[in-house]
């Protein structure tokens, strides 16, 4: 085989394999939407998180503005502090409402931003206290029943 | 003192320092082909022609088994996923195992028998028709002329390869999932591109396949260099390489994955 033939084959390989890597990481993974502009941190602090994981979705309005970059649990008051980064073209008021919600009745949970009326906004470093917690299906479920059963024990 | 017990135990000992031998071997060649690579780069022309080899006559069958493996993946994917009604996540499901560890894993244990065995026997029959030695009566190193260039040649081709039959397998859940079983595409997309992480995922999936084919490469020019120079030598070390590659590669990917893909 000719010298320029090998090369055109090799060539071709070679552009195929990195068109593969770019669809790869664009269409299939984040590299897109990961990256993109500059970012804020602010941290929210809640009760629970439940099953809450780091690079989680922060949400307001169904739309994505951050990413969960880190979750500790403060030694002091033992709540969990969740780090989150925000996209630095949306500001919100500081009165906004930190929830986290969850994507379907089995779906992985996220941060809702409930945006509220203050004019002034969050300053990047923030530290969030109105937050409400991830709902857990036990709690739920013993809430229920305790309440049952003391509706019942009331009826006899 | 010559009995039974003690033959066997020196037969035990002999085959055990053997192996240890042999590593050791082996690491001292692979010394030589990183001391002799500079040839191998030089002159380029040489690793390209192996590239052409190793790669582009693997480009069908891994092709073709990353569509197969991607189409089986979206039909028990979806199967498994239907009794718990999520089937949403079949994008996810299909493009994390490829990217992490079908992807490489499978087309490195291929690219083991495709282009493994085919770079051992050459070597081998290269020795056995002393095709070597003339060469190094001609004051032409065979490490760097001929072991060296086959060696990057995989090392090149092993990544590009992996990246393609990932792809070729999203592709392939794709056509089952959502053409032809009907998943939501929008969310078969977007359920993907929210979980699946660019440098933990992908990133890390290419450097195993970046591993496998260094691994893959040295197995193979070593046993075709170590080859007995007869017919039978280059037949047993041809099988040898298939089976020795693919065993290291199995347990190469799982210290990869346990240093990867553990943790948060």
């Amino acid at each position: 085989m000719s010298r320029t033939t090998l090369d055109l084959w090799v060539g071709f390989f070679v552009a195929v394999g990195l068109g593969a890597l770019l669809f790869l990481a664009l269409k299939v993974g984040n590299l897109a939407s990961s990256s993109s502009g500059e970012t804020y941190t602010i941290s929210a602090e809640f009760d629970n998180i439940g099953g809450l994981k780091v690079r989680g979705a922060v949400k307001s309005a169904g739309v994505v503005v951050g990413r969960v970059t880190n979750i500790q649990l403060d030694s002091q008051s033992f709540n969990a502090v969740v780090t989150l980064n925000i996209d630095a073209r949306y500001k919100f008021p500081r009165d906004t409402f930190v929830t986290i919600n969850t994507s379907g009745l089995l779906g992985e949970q996220y941060i809702g931003f409930k945006a509220g009326g203050d004019p002034e906004t969050w300053k990047p470093g923030a530290l969030i206290k109105k937050t409400q917690s991830a709902v857990v299906l036990e709690e739920l479920i013993s809430k229920f029943m305790f309440n049952k059963a003391a509706e019942d024990d009331g009826k006899k | 003192m010559d009995n039974g017990l003690t033959r066997v135990l020196r037969q035990l000992g002999a085959q055990f320092s053997s192996r240890i031998w042999r590593l050791g071997y082996a690491s001292r060649f692979f010394l030589a082909i990183m001391l002799h690579s500079g040839t191998s780069l030089r002159r380029i022309h040489l690793t390209i022609r192996e590239v052409y080899f190793t790669g582009v006559l693997s480009l069908i069958i891994i092709l073709v088994s990353g569509l197969f493996v991607g189409m089986v993946l979206g039909l028990q994917g979806y199967d498994t996923l239907a009794r718990y009604g999520s089937t949403e996540a079949l994008g996810v499901l299909v493009a994390l195992s490829l990217v992490r560890e079908l992807g490489p894993v499978v087309s490195a244990l291929l690219f083991a028998s495709r282009a493994g065995s085919a770079i051992t026997a050459e070597i081998g029959m290269m020795k056995a028709t002393e095709q070597l030695s003339a060469m190094e009566m001609m004051a032409v190193d065979p490490i760097a002329r001929v072991v060296a260039p086959r060696f990057w040649g995989g090392v090149i081709s092993m990544p590009l390869l992996a990246a393609l039959f990932s792809a070729m397998g999203v592709f392939g859940g794709y056509l089952v999932g959502v053409q032809l079983i009907g998943v939501d595409e929008g969310s078969f997309w977007s359920q993907m591109q929210a979980s699946v992480d660019f440098r933990e995922d992908v990133l890390n999936g290419v450097i195993k396949s970046f591993v496998f084919g260094i691994i893959v490469s040295w197995v193979a020019v070593f046993e075709g260099y170590d080859a007995e120079p007869t017919a039978e030598g280059v037949s047993g070390a041809t099988t040898r390489t298939v089976v020795t590659s693919s065993l290291a590669i199995l347990a190469a990917d799982f210290i990869l994955t346990a240093f990867m893909f553990t943790g948060t």
